[in-house]
């Protein structure tokens, strides 16, 4: 297993490298240097910059030497000193930005998953073992919408419908006493209070896929001889088809995490700008149409380390789940 | 053991068929996929939705009463209007009622109120906007009001008065038909780097699949995002149009090429590829010639499923203000206007966009799950 | 004194799937008599119903396939206490009573041992929750059993093997793990569904050498299905021949080898190769095909194919299962009786 994780981990490395390409690639992709960009940004706003103070960014970010070493110094300054370079909207740190909303994209993005797994779960064994009954096709066909749907309509309508029937208007995650609040124990089930909906909505596609690989896996499943060996051993069916087969169903189920988890973060986005919630949605929508590029670049960046993290937790729960793949 | 080994089954196996079946047996495989393809109703009927809407993106200018960009200051979120079949003299026809709009003097608000006594005809094949089709002018439309000066409101108007319906059906060619570029870009990339992983297998193989569950693993809203916002407000909009459908084919080729590799495998090892290589058919007749007539049904099914997640995802980026931009109309570009709830409270209509985009969507995947279990005719 | 009675009879047994297409009639007629601690084989070409049989027997057959009609009557000695009869057709598949006869009374094992293990649980675990699925022990006792039972079966080392996973294990390995997980708590029949026709040559002899030696340590019947004629000349002290889902002739292997009575089993015989008989020249493959199962030939399941059939009664009338008089053999073909 120790030698799984390890290879695993390196598996990763080239991964990241390229994450961080695709990151730099996208910082340097409008015109005009970082520097320049943001001496133009200050005086737009009828602010001056010394010449020194330019100089010093441009020798702090390697602004004036080959792309290589550029890149060098940007990857090294977020490994070893957790420097993202500076955001010239807000004249800050990236780092003081974006961690507030980066880990409140993850809790969003953690809940909806488990969500995803919690309504899946039931749906798609009642649907494959009571396979083409009329709870199966209702489902499918529930599924169908949900995979057509993006996640971000579903949010409009829905605050339409609260506004028109409950006249009242919600979003964000926090209640107001909230907002600015310290975290606290108070200020965790405040947020899980106005998490779920969102995290819902989010997932709604993700459960949907999710229902319809469970049940074809499982009626993939239910075919195989050894649950005749169980039924033949004296289980109790639903002892027979719980403890053998959807075992082995459960396989796609782990590795969604792999591939949902950029879904959510995707979706995450938009819906965030809809429903107003304070994650990276807005913050990088808002920096990428000022093009204020290190903003984006990092938030860009950390999301998909975040996503191959993901990816890399849920392979390793699906070795601790299947035997054959630890000790391949 | 003695000496028995009787290999029975095969000593007892069918000589041949059952003459009823000979029809299945040689009929060629269009006709097996449409067979099976045909028992699916509801695919059927999607199909034909599919071919409506595409229709429509293609006499959209004919079929939209309004010119879709005309504004009128007068009709600011006009709400839609209700069609009745009678007059006030109950002649039979179809008629709207006026708007009267007054000014709520304490919300500064703009109210619409139906001004029943006044009855506004409609006829089919009116004249009124010109426009362009295929090279030729002309000013005929499907249906509009008698008087084409006359302004009505089948669906609403937007913020600055312009009518949704005829936006809406115009929306639908840029939507509609990024689909199908992005998607013939992805599936040329798909194809390509599919088939030469799948076929050459080895180093090549590894670094391509590498390539595909890099691109998967990245978030693609944010990647999109990043790419879209580089682009130079300077750029016109068919440049944009174009660099949008690279951006969405970037990803979008990494599942195609996964059918097709997937596929490339698993016929690598049949018999009649092998024995077409025994005969010593080059490596271009045997990928042409054996192999990709052998899963060109699965590549329909695939685009077919691939279309979706294209127009899903204009309308993401247009929506977010990312994609494309006035003038041009697409579903997404209608979205923008009801971003937050304010918009949406004032002018619920504005969602209505969003309904042809679950339409198409819901549609292409039921056609396209369809042909996928027709796919393979061979297959119980 | 040994008791006479019969463990298992299956008789008139039907077995139909409905299918969209029309209904299936796999077992079509199944008499089969399982005398105590004998071996009784099945054979029959693919197809024939053999399966579907079996998997009657612990009613097995999911749907849209089910028993229509017949009986398979179950003789149940207690210890001590009067014989009790079940007729385990009229049984409702995932009752209590059911579950108690599968692998408690009656267990089975299949062809493939590899896809019959689930490949994510360990053997050890397959094996203890069979056993405290019908005995009152606890963890521990039941895997000290289970350790015992691998043991018994050949298996070396038994107390690590136990905490493997199947695919870790070699095919003969695999078979036996499936075969102490069956025995594991003393069934008094051992169904065995072509158990050895995954495994290579020297493997299958093995195996069946161990069934047969664990026939005789457990006090147990054995229903071997097989298309191996060879296997059943082995092992088999009676045999059931099935055409069609009809068994179409029973009898002791020995006379059966030696004198078949039904044309269908006659074909079979001539139909193998027998070694050091060179003269032969070619085999003698069964003339025409199997007919296709939704329409079954009228009359004689087996006439289209038959050599001696006469005309105007076998393609007419269904010739009914027969003992002939003075054996305990019995054959379903008009040239016998009436």
């Amino acid at each position: 297993m120790l030698s799984f994780i390890f290879r695993r981990i390196l598996a990763m490395i080239p991964t990241l490298f390229l994450a961080s390409i695709v990151a730099f690639v996208i910082i340097q992709l409008p015109p005009g240097d970082f520097a320049t960009s943001y001496m133009a940004n200050l005086a737009a706003m009828g602010d001056t910059v010394s010449q020194d103070t330019l100089e010093n960014l441009r020798e702090a970010y390697g602004l004036d030497q080959p792309v290589m070493i550029q890149y060098y110094k940007w990857i090294t300054g977020i490994i070893f000193r957790g420097d993202y370079g500076l955001s010239f909207e807000h004249r800050e740190p990236v780092s003081s930005l974006i961690w507030d909303r980066i880990w409140l994209t993850m809790w969003l993005s953690l809940v909806s998953v488990l969500l995803t797994w919690i309504i899946a779960f039931p749906i798609g064994i009642y649907s494959a073992v009571k396979q083409y009954s009329a709870g199966d096709y209702i489902f499918t066909l529930i599924g169908f919408i949900g995979v057509s749907v993006p996640a971000f309509l579903v949010a409009l309508v829905l605050m339409y419908l609260q506004f028109k029937y409950l006249g009242q208007t919600t979003s964000g995650l926090f209640s107001d006493e909230y907002i600015s609040a310290a975290w606290s124990w108070a200020r965790v089930k405040d947020l899980l209070a106005h998490l779920w909906l969102p995290a819902l909505i989010l997932g709604l596609s993700g459960t949907a896929e999710l229902i319809r690989i469970l049940r074809a896996n499982l009626l993939d499943e239910l075919r195989r001889p050894y649950v005749i060996t169980a039924r033949a051993k004296g289980l109790p069916e639903w002892k027979a088809i719980l403890k053998y087969p959807v075992r082995l169903a459960l396989n796609p189920f782990v590795s969604t995490l792999g591939w949902i988890l950029p879904g959510l973060i995707s979706g995450s986005i938009i819906l965030s700008q809809v429903m107003n919630l304070p994650t990276t949605g807005p913050l990088l929508l808002r920096s990428l149409q000022s093009q204020d590029m290190y903003l984006a670049g990092s938030m860009i960046l950390v999301l998909s380390v975040a996503t191959v993290l993901g990816t890399f937790v849920s392979d390793i729960l699906l070795a601790l789940l299947d035997p054959r793949i630890r000790y391949q | 053991m003695t000496s028995v080994d009787p290999q029975l089954a095969e000593t007892l196996e069918p000589l041949s068929a059952p003459e009823v079946e000979a029809k299945v047996f040689v009929a060629p495989q269009w006709k097996l996929v449409w067979w099976k393809f045909r028992k699916h109703k509801m695919a059927l009927i999607c199909g034909v939705i599919i071919i409506l809407i595409y229709l429509i993106a293609l006499f959209a200018d004919f079929l939209a009463p309004f010119d879709p960009s005309a504004t009128n200051s007068n009709f600011l979120y006009a709400p839609p209007q209700a069609l009745h079949l009678k007059d006030a003299q109950g002649n039979p026809g179809w008629y709207v009622y006026g708007l009267t709009s007054t000014v709520d003097p304490v919300a500064l608000r703009r109210e619409f109120v139906q001004d029943t006594t006044v009855d506004i005809p409609l006829k089919f094949f009116v004249k009124s906007w010109p426009y362009k089709f295929l090279g030729i002018k002309s000013d005929l439309h499907l249906f509009g009001p008698q008087d084409p000066t006359q302004s009505i409101y089948l669906l609403g108007a937007d913020r600055l008065g312009r009518d949704l319906l005829s936006r809406m059906i115009m929306g639908t060619r840029i939507s509609m038909s990024i689909g199908l570029v992005g998607v013939l870009l992805s599936l040329i990339l798909g194809i390509f780097l599919g088939g030469i992983s799948g076929y050459y297998g080895g180093a090549l193989d590894q670094f391509i699949q590498r390539m595909i569950d890099f691109l998967r693993s990245i978030p693609s809203i944010p990647l999109w995002m990043g790419l879209a916002a580089a682009m130079p407000l300077s750029w016109s909009p068919e440049t944009v149009y174009f660099a949008i459908t690279i951006i969405l084919s970037l990803i979008g080729w990494t599942s195609l090429a996964r059918v097709v590799r997937g596929r490339f495998l698993s016929l690598r090892e049949e018999d009649f590829v092998t024995a077409a290589r025994l005969e010593g058919a080059s490596n271009q007749r045997i990928i042409f010639y054996h192999m990709l007539p052998a899963f060109t049904s699965h590549i329909i099914a695939s685009v077919t499923l691939a279309i979706p997640s294209m127009i899903l995802s204009e309308t993401s980026l247009s929506f977010l203000g990312l994609g494309l931009r006035e003038p041009v109309v697409s579903w997404g570009v209608l979205l923008q206007d009801a971003q937050d709830i304010r918009s949406i409270a004032t002018a619920p209509w504005l969602l209505i966009p969003a309904l042809a985009v679950v339409v198409s969507v819901l549609a292409l995947n039921f056609l396209g799950d369809g042909l996928r279990d027709a796919a393979d005719p061979y297959a119980r | 004194m040994e008791n006479q009675t019969p463990l298992l009879e299956i008789k008139g047994l039907k077995t139909y799937f409905f299918l969209d297409e029309g209904i299936v009639k796999a077992v079509e007629g199944a008499d089969i008599t399982v005398p105590r601690k004998s071996t009784v084989g099945i054979v029959g070409e693919s197809g024939c119903g053999k399966t579907v049989t079996a998997y009657s027997i612990l009613q097995l057959i999911e749907r849209p396939g089910r028993i229509e009609s017949g009986q398979i009557l179950w003789r149940r000695a207690p210890e001590n206490g009067p014989e009790e009869v079940i007729d385990l057709a009229t049984l409702k598949p995932n009752s209590r009573a059911m579950r108690q006869i599968r692998g408690g009374e009656i267990a089975m094992i299949f062809q493939e041992p590899l896809t019959s293990l689930s490949p994510v649980h360990t053997v050890g675990d397959q094996i203890t929750e069979a056993i405290r699925l019908h005995r009152p022990v606890s963890a521990a006792e039941a895997r000290e059993q289970a350790i015992q039972m691998l043991h018994r079966v050949g298996i070396p080392k038994p107390e690590q093997r136990i905490d493997t996973y199947p695919f870790q294990l070699s095919g003969g390995m695999r078979q036996r793990a499936m075969i102490a997980l069956s025995l594991s708590c003393h069934p008094k029949l051992l169904i065995a569904d072509e158990p050895t026709t995954a495994l290579d040559v020297t493997t299958q002899a093995q195996i069946l050498e161990l069934m047969l030696e664990l026939q005789n340590d457990f006090d147990m019947s054995i229903l071997l299905i097989t298309h191996n004629l060879g296997v059943v000349a082995e092992t088999c002290d009676r045999v059931a021949v099935m055409y069609l889902g009809e068994v179409v002739e029973q009898a002791d292997t020995a006379s059966l080898f030696n004198e078949p009575k039904h044309p269908y089993t006659q074909a079979l015989m001539r139909s193998i190769p027998i070694l050091g008989q060179r003269n032969r020249g070619r085999l003698d493959p069964i003339k025409g095909m199997v007919p296709d199962p939704y329409n079954r030939p009228k009359g004689c399941a087996f006439h289209p194919r038959c050599t001696q059939r006469i005309a105007g009664l076998c393609d007419q009338k269904s010739p009914l299962l027969q003992t002939l008089p003075g054996s305990d053999r019995a054959v379903r073909c008009w040239l016998y009786g009436e």
